[in-house]
């Protein structure tokens, strides 16, 4: 028998995973126009490959196919994991790490709602581990054109450096591992006004999105902000003392997959902290974490280490930061 | 009077589906065949029967005896004849029984001789003394006895008088409020003389200007600070709680009353009832209804208390593609399992449903922990862990996590993307506690009537072996068998003591064998779950549930319906 209410308002989760999708069309626009449309190639075999393995883990797990095929979850992991990794990775390497998202991380621990890790992150920390070469070629804007990068994600042969150039973040921590100082290593043409050159276009386009996001009210502002304000405040800090060795503030925002991460990754509802609190503390953590390790890791980018990190402490978080229900704050008045 | 108004967190904006009977003046029902009067018509008291089968009843003639605290007097609601008493269904989720007078209207609704009651010259016991024998209950929907509510004290700051209507479909109020506004609030300055309150707030939502602008002008021909606020429109706005936090500013929370906050909130119906009770001596015979929904005809209607829900069909007349009969609004009401159950005090609303109107829930889908339940939770609570604990039996986490604050409102389901039927769970692990805590006093006192016939052979044991033994010492002393009398006298002693002793030893070793026996099945995480609702039910002795606001019992009896 059906019981009260008997009334509910329109919503569903294949909409609000289309909200997400739809944000992230500005993100994608500005990078097919700087980088090129190789991407587009690339989400397009994340996607297939993520909704294969659904479909197969659901009859496996023997749970209703239809339903959670189409609540599109994991097109929003497959694009995610697209956006995430460098856009000329190839074919095979974009499978396995959708295969590692939607099959190990979601599926064996239980499927939608129920995994601890942000799948798309502990895909990117499995393959930078495996394969870090090939995770750390980022073209520059206008440097590779789409049959090339064609041709690098269907596999063909890599001449690295006639290729490639270091993102802005791998370029600056090199040059400053070789005593240039952040001053001198910004004129160089790896870089535009804030962040990498054709990057900041990109970070542009997540942020429209994210506003979007926050319109909607599909996200809440605790996620993007505390992540913003956690990366932004600890670089400002480095830069503060030593503006020489660290690179600002702005420049780290607008860096990497800063505004992706804000918008669009600490924003994963499963993963992640649940009170308004705890939004605050988990992506704090999460921009804490990158930028120590964008500063003095062995890596370029730490975001995606930063939200596993911060995923495991979730359950503390969330309990510790248990927002007093009505009445229980003594007569509030205001 | 410009009040300042606050605002609760959450809350959710169905369509509002006033206009569909909103228009329709109330009307008096026709006088159904026959009348089943329930004698349960307060939360947790049935009343006596004093009448017959056979007996003749005129209108407003007691019938029903108030017993115990909360009792209220139970009335004929016409002239006719009890034709039968006994056990017929209740409008109840679980289609419950409970005894019933049935009476056959003689259709000349004759009254009885009323009783002029003079309310300026009566004590404040002696006000509260008639509307409990006038059977006036709170008709927002919770049905609490008014004059028990009343009764818990004087000196009270502000009166609220909840006319917000926040559920969708029900207009009894807002026609109530529109045609009887000056009854209404000379029903609302007896309650604030009652509770000695300084100042009358009346809360209406905004959806309703003309019942405000028949408020307004009521509220001006009677004396003291009064004022008619005009509150946002937003479900649950006619919460008890809610209501009294827009208003005032304070928040009550879960087990506390009002009156400690210097607050009491009483339904416009049943301000007008006590009006009624105190002015004109009329006791409690009928109340307004809504009947919407799926209908040819939308209305509001003065029905008889016993009168059936299936007569009352008749008048609105439901469509062919109705499939279910709600009471109550759609946000907490409930569909009803059969038609032939009488209209109680609390039967603010009927709607009959249709699979357009309202369609079957989309199938549930994984808990994406997207936190809309918790943003719309008026409780604030997070509806989604409350969910995970409760789906996992986890019973004591969820009332660590607040559960037994949850109003069963309903906004978590309303907006929860995943459709996961929310209220459910929590309604299902409200009565798995209360059914673990019968389970335990009863346990409880499995355990102490054992342990008492243990000690009772025990020392029926020893008794014996003592008389044995002395008898034994006697026996010697006449066989003329006396050793010197020291050895004698501790020869004596020794069967004695020792048989005493080991008697004592068994008991305590039995004793110690038992003990455990109710507890060693039980896993820790049981066991913790039950020393929690110990120190639940030991809290909730202290706030004496039984007169509480949100008591901890089945009967989900928030004082009134929002
Ligand atoms: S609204 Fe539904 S899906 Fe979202 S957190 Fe609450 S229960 Fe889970
Ligand atoms: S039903 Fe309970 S948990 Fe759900 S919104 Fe209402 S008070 Fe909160």
């Amino acid at each position: 028998m059906i019981h009260s209410p008997y009334i509910r308002k329109p919503a569903s989760v294949q909409r609000v995973m289309f909200n997400v999708l739809l944000a992230l069309v500005p993100g994608i626009a500005a990078y097919v126009w700087q980088i090129g449309a190789g991407i587009l190639v690339n989400i397009a075999i994340a996607t297939l490959t993520a909704v294969a393995a659904e479909v197969i883990m659901l009859s496996l797990r023997k749970r209703p196919v239809m339903l959670a095929a189409t609540d599109l979850s994991a097109v929003v992991t497959a694009w995610l994991v697209a956006l995430a990794f460098p856009p000329i990775v190839p074919w095979w390497l974009t499978v396995l790490a959708v295969l590692v998202a939607i099959v190990a991380v979601k599926h064996l621990y239980g499927g939608l709602g129920q995994n601890p890790f942000n799948p798309a992150m502990a895909a990117y920390c499995t393959m930078i581990v495996a394969y870090p070469a090939l995770m750390s070629q980022w073209p520059a804007a206008g440097t590779v054109d789409f049959a090339t990068q064609l041709h690098l994600i269907l596999g063909g042969a890599r001449e690295l450096d006639a290729v490639t150039g270091a993102t802005a973040l791998d370029a600056l921590r090199t040059g400053l591992r070789a005593n240039g100082s952040v001053a001198t290593l910004l004129q160089s043409n790896t870089y535009g006004a804030v962040g990498g050159r054709g990057w900041e276009w990109i970070a542009a386009g997540y942020l429209l999105g994210g506003l979007f996001l926050l319109a909607s009210r599909t996200i809440t502002w605790h996620l993007p902000t505390g992540f913003l304000v956690g990366l932004g405040v600890t670089s400002g800090i480095f830069w503060l003392i030593h503006p020489e060795q660290f690179a600002s503030p702005l420049f780290h925002l607008a860096s990497g997959g800063a505004m992706l991460a804000a918008f669009f990754i600490v924003t994963d509802p499963v993963s992640g902290a649940t009170t308004p609190r705890g939004k605050l503390i988990f992506a704090a953590g999460v921009g804490l974490i990158a930028y120590l390790i964008r500063a003095f890791g062995a890596y370029p980018e730490g975001i995606a280490f930063g939200v596993l990190l911060m995923n495991i402490c979730v359950p503390l978080i969330d309990m510790k930061t248990q927002p007093a229900v009505f009445g229980h704050r003594g007569g509030r008045q205001p | 009077m410009i009040t300042r108004l606050f605002s609760f967190r959450g809350g959710v904006k169905p369509d509002a589906h006033k206009s569909e009977s909103a228009h329709a003046p109330i009307a008096m029902a026709p006088m159904p065949e026959r009348l089943i009067v329930p004698l349960r018509q307060s939360t947790r008291a049935t009343a006596r029967c004093i009448v017959q089968v056979g007996d003749l009843v005129l209108k407003g003639q007691r019938i029903g005896e108030p017993e115990g605290t909360l009792g209220t007097a139970v009335h004929a609601p016409t002239s006719g004849k009890v034709i039968e008493f006994g056990l017929h269904p209740l409008a109840h989720p679980s289609d419950l029984n409970t005894r019933c007078v049935v009476i056959e209207p003689d259709g000349a609704d004759r009254w009885i001789e009323r009783q002029v009651f003079d309310y300026h010259t009566a004590s404040r016991e002696q006000a509260l003394a008639q509307l409990r024998d006038c059977g006036i209950v709170g008709l927002g929907g919770a049905t609490f006895p008014s004059h028990v509510k009343l009764g818990r004290g004087t000196g009270i700051e502000t009166l609220i008088l909840n006319g917000a209507e926040c559920e969708p479909w029900i207009t009894c109020d807002d026609r109530l409020m529109r045609e009887r506004a000056r009854d209404i609030l000379a029903g609302a300055s007896i309650l604030r003389d009652l509770i000695g309150a300084r100042r009358l707030v009346i809360g209406i939502e905004d959806n309703k200007p003309e019942a405000i602008a028949a408020m307004q002008a009521a509220a001006s021909n009677i004396d003291g600070e009064t004022s008619v606020v005009a509150v946002p429109s937003l479900y649950p706005a006619g919460g008890e709680k809610q209501l009294i936090r827009v208003l005032t500013g304070i928040e009550i929370p879960y087990g506390k009353l009002g009156a400690e906050f210097g607050v009491q909130c009483f339904n416009v119906g049943t301000a007008h009832a006590v009006y009624r009770a105190l002015a004109h001596g009329e006791p409690l015979l009928s109340r307004i209804v809504t009947l919407t929904g799926n209908v040819a005809r939308a209305g509001n209607y003065e029905v008889l208390i016993g009168t059936p829900i299936s007569h009352l069909l008749t008048l609105c007349g439901p469509k062919p593609d109705t499939d279910r009969t709600l009471m109550g609004g759609p946000m907490m009401g409930f569909a009803l399992p059969r038609l032939d159950v009488p209209v109680v005090k609390g039967t603010n609303c009927i709607i009959s449903a249709s699979p357009a109107l309202f369609p079957p829930p989309l199938p549930e889908q994984p808990c994406i922990r997207c936190g809309e339940c918790a943003r719309a939770c008026p409780a604030e609570l997070q509806p989604f862990e409350l969910y995970w604990f409760s789906r996992a039996h986890n019973f004591g986490k969820a009332q660590e996590y607040n559960l037994f604050d949850c109003i069963e409102c309903g906004c978590c389901s309303y907006v929860c993307p995943s459709h996961i039927p929310l209220v459910d769970y929590y309604r299902f692990a409200k009565s798995e506690i209360w059914a673990r805590e019968r389970e335990k006093s009863a346990a409880d006192q499995a355990r102490d009537r054992f342990e008492f016939r243990n000690f009772r052979q025990e020392r029926e044991k020893e008794e014996k072996a003592a008389k044995l033994a002395a008898k034994a010492a006697e026996t010697r002393a006449k066989l003329g068998d006396t050793p010197a009398p020291s050895t004698a006298a501790k020869a004596d002693e020794d069967p004695k003591k020792a048989l005493i002793a080991a008697a004592l030893a068994r008991a305590k070793a039995q004793k110690e064998a038992v003990q455990p026996r109710n507890t060693d099945q039980l896993s820790a995480d049981t066991e913790a779950e039950i020393a929690e609702i110990d120190a639940r039910r030991i809290k909730a002795s202290l706030e004496d549930p039984a007169a509480s606001g949100n008591p901890p019992s089945p009967d989900r009896s928030p004082e009134s319906t929002p």
